[in-house]
């Protein structure tokens, strides 16, 4: 069985009788038993999901009415609650969460006769950009099992790019989605603030974060769209799309778009790999018909700042929940009075975990609120109104998606700072709500190299359809397992 | 100078749902942690859903309060850790950066006096806690979250009130006008509370949280005037504080937690969009609200000729002001007015009789007609009414059953008549000279029918046999 297929190709496959759900996803289990071991891009896996396609098998030959996945096996990242399973947010916190409810993207999922593999690993409660905080182990970047996947969805796109499923959703809050793509060698989508229901997303900067696919291809990421967004009576956020379709019109080109580089992007901390591909890119997008110029985005130089602050102010009180007293973990709350319960309770927080909830207790705080979170939304609405300006001038955006290349495991995981202005390029799009996409561009001594297009609120349509552009100008090895 | 202040919190009992999931609105009656979902348990991943109508009711309580309603509304998240707040933040309202709650300042008059009201705010109720075993060092705390997420109004005042009995005015009035509103039951157990800020010249604020009812509130503000000014004429210094009212005890008791001292850490919900209330739904709003209670007692005064007195109890009560408004027609609206507020007040004064009584508003009209036709007398209205509360059924079988119809055959009236005159020689003679005596005749009369003779009948009948 070649696992090695688009989720199209899948659909494809599948439809015309070619290959049987049933084979497939068992195929994909055995596969990822076989090697989970070296890449550890699941925390559980399901069980069922063979039987499951068997009967989705069934459904296709008595002739139902089907969904449009026929079976296609997708990992969740486990901060999204699929009834029944455990979401852990690879926390010692929730270890004994079971969700009682689908997220709503899994209820569409599950309507559209997709089965799931599993849960994809993270960082702790999303915290991290290279998988390493999960409370479980770190997963391992496919392209070398040295080095990290990226994050916080590292699980995710790890298992794309290993084949262990056909596509998966993650969450990106700062480049959760996108950074890992990158690292990874898959195509990794952020819609518009709203696009996706975010209900069934466990909360770490509710404000700014998306949930999005994590695909083979920019066709796919479109597909999964299709299925996934839309307005949701359960999440107040979410925007009408009139059920747009993502994948009409895909090949449409960007002859005369107006591209911007960000020069605040491609600046000081840019590796010289990085900066190369980025160039190069960028004249694959002149090729094409694209019209690219330089751009300044002045206000990206604070938003790494801004981004944590916020970050770390939401997370604060969107982790107060987890007091352990109606679900979490096993430890007895008898004898205990209520704050020192809630205390002992808490301290299986890990590391990053804990740093950014003491930052977060910290920089909203009376006293500190005006110095610190107050000035950080400051930079927040100062950046959405300059990238207002610059998409009146420009079509898209274009920067390198990590300004470095994918690094060893334990490199930086004692120097947080260094860890965060990795996210200097991603951040921007969730302190503005825009869409923005990673896509697989090259590789440098056999690690991946990601280029990140932006475009405007609600453009999520023509983001992809440059996205596809570019993707059809790149030729890439095939990744080494 | 005392100077007392107040923080009300009226849940918005009328509503179906909670404020942000579809659970019960009104818990009561529900089993312990029955009335929950993911949503008002604050389950992972779960988020708030805003509740429209619960918008709407509380603007139309900022309108009637006279306060301002802002274009945008907007929550908040008060971050605090506690057992009975499933997410240990509470999603409500502040005005710090710009008037996003739902009301702004307002005032309503309390007899002659303006009471200015600060601000009013949307927010949820947490859960409730119960505590069990007998000492404190067996003691265990249960949470109850039926009510976690109840929608709820905070109505805050300006440190407007001088007396304890100011302040129980107030109460009633408020409690009046969020009945008359139909937004809220203020008579369910807990469905209103209010915490307490006083004062007097000299002194700091000192807070007073916990009071149960408004009788106590009243009492726990008299309770702290005394106090303060008693450790003020000892020249002890009256420090900024909580206290809790001891409701067994009946005094309040410094806290002793540096609850003054939280940092909330307040910013924005953002699992909650901003809220436009634009000039169009304002107006619509505006226009949905029921007729205010000074609006109706001046109407019933006018229309009807009640009298002010009667107008303002029966206006006050939103319960006897519908009964009125179906019962009443323009000829019996007096009587009808007469009969709520002198009998029906006495015979429904509690939450229970109200709702088990079986009387209806036609019932009402039926029997003010009656006694405008002379059919009953209002003295025998009072055991119809009785029966009618019991029984639910119509008058005419009452009247027939309890054999309460008038005596009004003028042949048995004069035989009666003719038995008073005989039995009351000296009273008849005395109401040659002095017309009021006849009155008197007249209370025997009904004394010997029980109250069911005609009353215009026999004292016609009763002036012509005694020749005055």
């Amino acid at each position: 069985m070649n696992l090695k297929i688009s989720a199209l190709e899948y659909v494809q496959e599948v439809q015309n009788g070619n290959i049987s759900a049933e084979d497939y996803v068992a195929s994909t289990i055995e596969h990822v038993k076989g090697i989970e071991d070296k890449l550890h891009a699941f925390l559980s896996v399901n069980e069922k999901a063979v039987e499951q396609a068997r009967l989705i098998d069934k459904k296709i030959k008595s002739g139902d009415k089907m969904g449009v996945c026929f079976g296609m096996p997708i990992s969740i990242k486990d901060n999204i609650c699929i009834k029944d399973s455990k979401t852990t947010c690879a926390s010692r916190m929730l270890e004994n969460f079971v969700a009682p409810y689908d997220a709503t993207v899994i209820q569409k999922l599950k309507q559209q006769d997709a089965t799931f593999v599993g849960k994809a690993n993270l960082d702790e409660f999303a915290m991290g950009l290279s998988t390493e905080f999960s409370a479980y182990g770190p997963s391992s970047n496919p392209w070398n099992t040295d080095y990290v996947p990226g994050g916080s969805s590292g699980g995710s796109a790890v298992s794309v790019s290993a084949f262990e499923c056909v596509a998966s959703l993650g969450s990106d809050t700062g480049g959760s989605v996108r950074n890992p793509a990158s690292f990874c060698s898959v195509v990794g989508y952020k819609p518009t603030y709203g696009l996706i229901s975010r209900f069934g997303l466990i909360s770490y900067a509710n404000s700014i974060e998306q949930i999005g696919p994590l695909t083979r291809t920019v066709k796919d990421s479109a597909f999964m769209l299709n299925i996934i967004s839309g307005l949701d009576p359960n999440d107040n956020t979410t925007i009408d799309n009139g059920n747009q379709d993502y994948l009409s019109g895909i090949e449409s080109g960007i002859e005369g778009k107006k591209i911007g580089i960000i020069k605040e992007m491609i600046g000081e901390g840019t590796s010289p790999e990085v900066l190369s591909a980025t160039k190069d890119a960028i004249s694959k997008l002149e090729g094409l018909g694209a019209i690219c110029e330089e751009v300044s985005l002045d206000m990206v130089k604070y938003s790494v700042a801004a981004y944590y602050t916020i970050t770390a102010t939401e997370a604060g009180s969107n982790l107060a929940r987890y007091d352990n007293l109606r679900y979490g973990y096993e430890f007895p709350v008898e004898g205990y009075e209520f704050n020192s319960y809630i205390t002992k309770a808490r301290r299986q927080f890990g590391p990053e975990v804990t740093r950014r909830m003491i930052i977060g207790g910290f920089v909203p705080s009376a006293g500190q609120a005006g110095k610190y979170f107050l000035k950080a939304l400051k930079v927040k609405s100062k950046l959405t109104k300059e990238i207002s300006e610059t998409f009146k001038r420009f079509d898209l955006l274009v920067a390198p998606t990590v300004p470095v290349l994918p690094f060893k495991k334990g490199e930086k995981i004692d120097d947080p700072v260094a860890l965060f202005q990795v996210d200097i390029n991603t951040v921007t799009a969730n302190l503005t709500g825009r869409p923005a996409v990673s896509v697989p561009f090259t590789t440098s001594n056999g690690l991946p190299i990601g280029i990140q297009m932006i475009a405007d609120s609600n453009q999520d349509k023509l983001l992809l359809q440059a996205a596809y552009a570019l993707e059809q100008t790149v030729n890439l090895p095939e990744v080494p397992i | 100078m005392t100077m007392i202040g107040l923080e009300i919190h009226c849940q918005l009992t009328n509503l179906n749902s909670k404020l942000f999931c579809p659970c019960k609105a009104n818990y009561r009656d529900l089993e312990i942690n029955e009335n929950i979902c993911p949503v008002c348990m604050g389950l992972p991943g779960s988020l708030p859903r805003l509740n429209q109508e619960a918008v709407k009711k509380a603007i139309i309580i900022a309108m009637a309060l006279n306060c301002s309603t802002p274009e945008k509304i907007a929550f908040f998240r008060k971050n605090y850790f506690y057992p009975d707040s499933p997410k240990n933040f509470q999603i409500t309202q502040l005005n710090i950066y710009g008037d996003t709650s739902v009301g702004g300042p307002g005032s309503i008059m309390v007899g002659d006096k303006k009471i200015r009201i600060t601000r009013i705010q949307l927010e949820e109720d947490p859960g409730r806690l119960i505590y069990e075993g007998s000492s404190s060092k067996n003691q265990i705390t249960l949470v109850d979250y039926n009510r976690a997420g109840t929608p709820l109004v905070e109505i805050v005042t300006e440190p407007d009130f001088e007396t304890p009995k100011e302040v129980r005015d107030f109460l009633n009035i408020l409690s009046d006008i969020l009945a008359n509103l139909g937004v809220a039951d203020p008579r369910l157990e807990g469905a209103m509370r209010a915490d307490a800020n006083v004062s007097i010249e000299g002194g700091k604020k000192v807070e007073i949280k916990n009071i149960g009812s408004f009788h106590d509130l009243e009492k726990a503000a008299h309770f702290e005037i005394t106090r303060q000014e008693s450790l003020h004429s000892r020249d002890i210094e009256i420090i900024q504080e909580t206290r809790h009212w001891d409701d067994l005890r009946k005094i309040t008791v410094s806290s002793r937690s540096k609850e003054e001292e939280l940092d909330y850490r307040y910013f924005l919900e953002g699992d909650i969009p901003w809220i436009n209330i634009d000039y169009e739904t304002h107006e619509k709003l505006k226009s949905e609200m029921p007729e205010s209670i000074s609006s109706k007692k001046e109407r019933y005064v006018s229309k009807y000729g009640i009298p002010a007195q009667v107008a303002d109890v029966l206006s006050s009560d939103k319960f006897y002001s519908d009964l009125f408004e179906k019962a009443h027609t323009e000829s019996n609206a007096k009587e009808v007015a007469n009969i709520i507020t002198t009998e029906l007040m006495g015979l429904m004064d509690t939450r229970e009789k109200r709702e088990t009584s079986k009387l209806t508003s036609a019932h009402l009209k039926e029997l003010a007609d009656a006694i405008q036709l002379g059919k009953v007398s209002r003295n025998s209205s009072k055991n119809a009414l009785h029966e009618i509360l019991n029984t639910g059924k119509d008058l005419s079988s009452v009247i027939a059953e309890l054999d309460l119809g008038n005596v009004s055959d003028e042949s048995e009236l004069l035989e009666i008549i003719k038995q008073v005159i005989s039995e009351e020689p000296q009273a008849v003679e005395q109401a040659k000279s002095n017309p009021q005596t006849i009155n008197f005749l007249v209370g025997k009369v009904m004394q010997k029918t029980k109250g069911k003779a005609d009353p215009g009948l026999t004292l016609n009948l009763l002036k012509k046999q005694t020749g005055t």
